[in-house]
């Protein structure tokens, strides 16, 4: 029990530091660094806690993913040398002490209501979906996710598919003056527009028209 | 403080949540970071899931947190995709030169 306080105080200390330096740092490198950070510390606490196939799913996704996507962003646009810096502006800070006011008014809500929020032990019962202690983790969630949740699971296939045609066609470009390989004017070509029969005199020779 | 309930990730949440949105409020010069604090908050809502699913017994939280973690890649996609955009009709993504709506 000791080990996993260590260890839980440990990954929250780093997972909150790097949340700070995603935020603060003024290299937009370093924040895309310390977000990797902050994603690899939570998914060990999911880990520790038992969910290690969201842990790993986060390692593969976040990390593997996202970050390296965030990272390729950041390097095409060439904005890693602009200063970032916190409490931006002088002349635009009047929006400063109103975000941090509101946001420690959040902070305070979100603790009042875990202080004083004690969840029912009929609450539990009242779902069917109990952990089955006997399987692993991603046995668990597998019978759920391919029985229950079918039509969500599709969706959210969906949802991929749309992101990712909605991506490609935001970004793509047609250049003009790029000399380009056109497969339907070559197949269509045909013999007589490119080759022509002449009659040549003799001793008078062809006029090529150029 | 030795025995590690709910309330400590809860907790963990909670802080995490108000670290992006601070980001997100006071971050003026560069939209990337505040498409990042969108991540910081989108983790804080999956870490309350787990954490929900696991002392509750339940494993549907689980679920929804795959389900989180979908839309939070479709969405980190999508937005790097309009930035990408964005920079490429005006050179600029500083948040403070993008006033074109006047809002």
């Amino acid at each position: 029990m000791l080990a996993h306080a260590i260890f839980f105080y440990l990954f929250a200390l780093i997972a909150i530091v790097s949340a700070v330096m995603v935020t603060v740092s003024k290299n937009t490198v370093h924040s895309v660094f310390f977000l990797i950070l902050d994603f690899i510390s939570i998914s060990c606490l999911f880990i520790m806690i038992g969910a290690e196939f969201l842990g790993m799913i986060m390692l593969i996704v976040y990390v593997g993913a996202v970050a390296v996507l965030f990272l390729f962003v950041v390097m095409m646009l060439n904005v890693a040398q602009q200063k970032n810096q916190w409490f931006a502006a002088k002349e635009s800070s009047k929006h400063i002490p109103i975000g941090l006011i509101v946001s420690v008014i959040i902070f305070f809500e979100l603790i009042i209501v875990i202080g004083g929020w004690k969840y029912k032990p009929d609450v539990v019962s009242a779902m069917s979906l109990n952990i089955d202690n006997n399987i692993s983790n991603t046995h668990s969630i597998g019978y759920v996710l391919y029985t229950d949740y079918i039509h969500v699971f599709q969706l959210s296939g969906m949802i991929l598919l749309v992101a990712m045609i909605g991506a490609i066609v935001l970004t793509f470009r047609q250049r003009s003056g790029v000399k380009r390989q056109s497969y339907f004017s070559q197949i269509s070509r045909e013999r007589s527009d490119s080759v022509e029969l002449i009659e040549v005199e003799s001793n008078k020779g062809v006029k090529v028209d150029d | 403080m030795i025995d590690i309930g709910l309330g400590h990730y809860l907790t963990l949440a909670a802080i995490i949540f108000t670290i992006g949105i601070v980001g997100l409020f006071l971050n003026r010069k560069n939209i990337i970071v505040i498409l990042m604090s969108i991540e910081l908050i989108l983790l804080a809502v999956n870490i309350n899931l787990v954490s929900f699913s696991i002392f509750l017994n339940d494993i549907s939280g689980q679920i929804f947190t795959l389900f989180i973690l979908t839309v939070a890649a479709a969405e980190a996609a999508i937005g790097l995709a309009i930035i990408v955009v964005y920079y490429r009709n005006s050179s600029t993504i500083d948040v403070e030169k993008i006033d074109s709506l006047k809002g």
